[in-house]
């Protein structure tokens, strides 16, 4: 562009699309996935990360639970649908072996992340998440991105965008009527691998 | 500026406090002065996932820098750099916000 010495106006030109992770054949499909039979489920993988209170939370503290893992963010709309959700489904089935537990991928930390949960009343345990946890758990591209683990700490369906608010209440309960071998209560003997010494028939919620 | 067909990225005015702005800032602008920039009008879109409409930019818009060429510059190339920062979302679920490097050549003569 040539510019007189005067005043000048510069359009800036940028293809803003080409740098959206996963975009190169346009919107990426967002899965309501099915919960998979015990036997093709793998472990969650494990981390260690804090909570508001400064206490260290590791995915094998909910071992004998069903456990709801909701990757969010603060500035995530469809995140904001389903955490209310999360706040009815912890209410509701926190005394029949069920928890949630929230990751924020929000680089400003605790600073954003408390108001927000105070604002949208949120009722469960919430961690500050980081690239590394991401990373462990596929990348977590897209939020939200929730997981449903099982009793055993297995991987039993995953959620990638916006699903619907059955699903999930399918997925838990159909979990929670059906504990896995593997799944034995914290504070009782646990037998790593039990699950797959025992495998249980098939599950199979379909996603409406 | 473009945005691929299915997403949108939060205007520099969005709807909500606790979303992402689009925001262009300039870290070097050579023989320029200035750069204020203009962003256009954002559109209001709902979406699934919002109660209300969100102020969006989508498909194809410009920015546009208004520079002052210095008394001083001497004729020739150079080149405005600044940090363009979006966040983009599509109907059902949400990317990182980016900062991405922006650069617009310019002939002073």
């Amino acid at each position: 562009m040539y510019l007189p010495r005067l005043f000048a106006a510069i359009p800036v030109a940028v293809l803003l699309g080409c740098f959206l992770p996963g975009c190169s054949s346009g919107p990426r499909s967002v899965k309501a996935a099915s919960v998979k039979p015990a036997p093709e489920r793998h472990d969650a993988p494990e981390f260690s990360l804090k909570d508001a209170d400064g206490k260290v939370v590791h995915v094998a503290d909910y071992r004998g639970k069903v456990l709801l893992l909701d990757f969010f963010a603060t500035w995530c709309g469809p995140c904001k649908i389903e955490i209310p959700w999360f706040t009815e489904m912890e209410r509701k089935n926190k005394d029949k072996g069920f928890a949630v537990l929230g990751v924020s991928m929000d680089d400003e930390g605790w600073e954003v992340v408390k108001p927000f949960l105070a604002e949208l009343g949120v009722n469960y345990r919430v961690v500050i998440g980081n690239d590394a946890t991401a990373q462990l758990y596929g990348g977590v591209d897209a939020l939200p991105t929730t997981f449903l683990i099982d009793q055993a700490g297995k991987i039993a369906a995953v959620h990638v965008g916006l699903a619907s608010k059955r699903d999930f209440e399918d997925g838990i309960q159909q979990l929670l009527q059906t504990p896995v071998p593997g799944g034995i209560k914290p504070d009782k003997a646990s037998v790593p691998g039990t699950s797959h010494l025992n495998p249980l028939p098939a599950l199979s919620v379909r996603a409406k | 500026m473009t945005v691929r067909t299915g997403y949108h990225v939060n205007s520099n005015t969005p709807s909500d406090d606790y979303l992402i702005p689009l925001k262009l800032t300039w870290t070097s602008t050579g023989a320029l002065e200035g750069g204020t920039v203009t962003y256009p009008k954002p559109t209001l879109e709902k979406y699934e996932f919002s109660e209300k409409p969100l102020s969006v930019f989508t498909g194809n818009f410009e920015l546009v820098a208004n520079f002052k060429v210095s008394a001083n510059a001497p004729a020739g190339p150079g080149m405005a750099v600044g940090k363009l920062r979006y966040q983009a979302c599509s109907n059902k679920a949400c990317y990182p916000p980016k900062t991405i490097e922006v650069t617009a050549p310019y002939q002073v003569q």
